[in-house]
């Protein structure tokens, strides 16, 4: 209860100071409509020449796409800023201040920095997502959303996680953000359902980086394709990254010496 | 004459060394080029195998030679430009650039070049990579090879210009995030990146052929490919001579009265 209490502090502190640059309101605004305009236009041409891609109807991979926006929007908002911030205080040393806190300060580095216009993102996302629905004819069921729900926690938590196991790499390389575009570049080719790719590259998106786990698994139990089997193995994956991700970012911390000391 | 080929001799070995240091960085900011380009095949050979084979005349072997070329022009003729003069301007680290005794543009020529030059070292590779496990139909006539030689370089030039002089903007206004995505989002589907242009709906093909988009990406690509007849070469060379012109003269124009106007924010 004490941990909720306080994310929520922190949460509400971000806020505030983002809210001091209305400015950057209209620019992501702008932003995410570009982004938006350029995925749908994609679409279109694509379905000019086909019914179907990858086994997907064009409705189906709309609900995809929502399914992108809102993963890259919590990605942006809360996951980005707060690992960014993270590694640059590992390489100021200001990481000193956090540590001393008396809380968990892998709670406190994951919830840093907010940039709460990047939530534009995530109602855009859900906004295509509604469209797609009622452009499916589907009233999904409550299992269905009950499917979904779970999936898009257990992707975030996936991608929390593994983003958490890279940033943490910055106790020992120092300078680590560019490994963070590795994952830009990979989490890009998400926008399309994984069983496009060739095999190896289907096994790098869903193992390596998890994109699969984070926008295609949860696409499809929205549209009801998701098998018993896959949800299973995503929620254990995202159990084994938490795990994983936690103990790796204790055995890091301890290799941390100050940058300053 | 002699003393410009000097200053870039000079130039281009200090950015390669000053490129090496920072090598690994490299490798990876090449990744969101390769994913792209990955990304786009695996749609269009998906799409092809869907419609039995072929889709507007191009088979799953034809998009992966389609792409992997672009791949490589992509990569040949691209700037960060429009992205680094905001950082420039708002740092003040356009100033020291300002007091040397040579334009800003020709620094910014050699580092481009040097960086290409340093990472083909990893592009030509995974080209190579590629080639092996998407088994592209690549059967161009000699003439043509031949020929996107000096169209390349043209792409690349009237890219650079275009560029270049859009970057200018920063002089006047730091908030170009916005205006840059717009560009890109531009040259992501007038430039055949998105798909081949005779994919594209009429429209967008007309508009296509009116913005110089083109003349950078799928030009080059198309010639490459074996894909133009030799006055459409002509045509297309004409235009890519054309839009350098013109990018050149409105440089010209905007240059002094940019500098003029810049201060850096901060200092």
């Amino acid at each position: 209860m004490n941990y909720l209490r306080l994310l929520w502090i922190f949460l509400r502190v971000g806020v505030l100071n983002e809210l001091a640059y209305r400015a950057n309101f209209w620019v992501q605004l702008v932003q995410s409509l570009i982004n938006l305009g350029v995925a749908l236009g994609g679409l279109a041409i694509i379905f000019s020449h086909t019914e179907r891609l990858g086994g997907w109807q064009p409705a189906e991979l709309v609900a995809l796409l929502g399914v992108f926006f809102l993963m890259s929007g919590l990605i942006g908002a809360l996951i980005e800023p707060s690992m960014q911030r993270f590694m640059e205080d590992v390489r100021q040393g200001t990481l000193d201040f956090t540590l001393t806190k008396p809380e968990d300060a892998q709670m406190l580095v994951s919830v840093g920095e907010v940039r709460v216009w990047k939530f534009l993102d995530v109602i855009q996302g859900a906004g295509l997502i509604a469209v797609a629905l009622v452009e499916i004819g589907m009233r999904t069921s409550l299992g269905h959303a009950a499917q979904f729900a779970l999936m898009l926690a257990a992707g975030t938590a996936s991608v929390y996680s593994f983003w958490l196991i890279l940033a943490t790499t910055s106790f020992w390389f120092i300078k680590a953000e560019n490994i963070l575009v590795i994952f830009q570049a990979v989490y890009s080719a998400g926008k399309y359902p994984v069983a496009i790719y060739p095999r190896w590259l289907k096994l790098a998106m869903t193992f390596l980086v998890p994109v699969a786990f984070a926008v295609t698994v949860p696409s499809e139990a929205l549209v009801g394709r998701l098998s018993g089997q896959v949800l299973w193995g995503a929620l254990a994956v995202s159990g084994v990254m938490l795990a994983g991700a936690r103990a790796f970012w204790l055995w890091g911390v301890r290799h941390y010496s100050g940058a300053s000391a | 004459m002699k003393g410009l080929a000097d200053i870039y001799a000079t130039l281009f070995r200090t950015d390669l060394a000053m490129h090496f240091q920072y090598r690994a960085a490299m490798v990876i900011w090449l990744l969101g080029r390769i994913v792209d380009s990955l990304v786009f095949l695996s749609v269009w050979a998906a799409v092809a195998r869907a419609e039995g084979g072929q889709v507007g005349g191009f088979s799953s072997g034809d998009f992966a030679a389609y792409y992997i070329a672009m791949m490589m022009i992509g990569h040949l003729t691209f700037t960060w430009f429009m992205f680094e003069f905001e950082y420039r301007v708002r740092s003040g680290a356009f100033s020291p650039l300002l007091l040397q005794p040579l334009h800003p543009i020709h620094r910014d020529i050699a580092i481009n070049l040097s960086y290409k030059f340093l990472t083909l070292t990893v592009m030509l590779p995974t080209m190579g990579l590629m080639i092996w496990i998407f088994e592209p139909v690549f059967e161009p006539p000699a003439w043509a090879v031949w020929a996107s030689i000096p169209v390349i370089l043209l792409a690349f030039l009237m890219r650079f210009f275009v560029e270049w002089a859009l970057a200018l903007v920063a002089l006047w206004t730091t908030r170009t995030a916005a205006a840059n995505q717009l560009y890109f989002a531009a040259l992501l589907f007038f430039s055949g990146q998105m798909a081949p242009l005779s994919l594209l709906p009429e429209w967008l093909q007309t508009l296509a052929a009116l913005l110089p988009f083109r003349w950078m990406l799928a030009f080059p690509v198309e010639l490459l490919l074996g894909r133009l007849a030799p006055a459409e070469v002509l045509w297309g060379a004409a235009a890519q001579v054309a839009w350098l012109g013109l990018s050149w003269a409105v440089l010209a124009a905007v240059w002094s009265r940019g500098v003029r106007r810049y201060s850096a924010v901060g200092s």
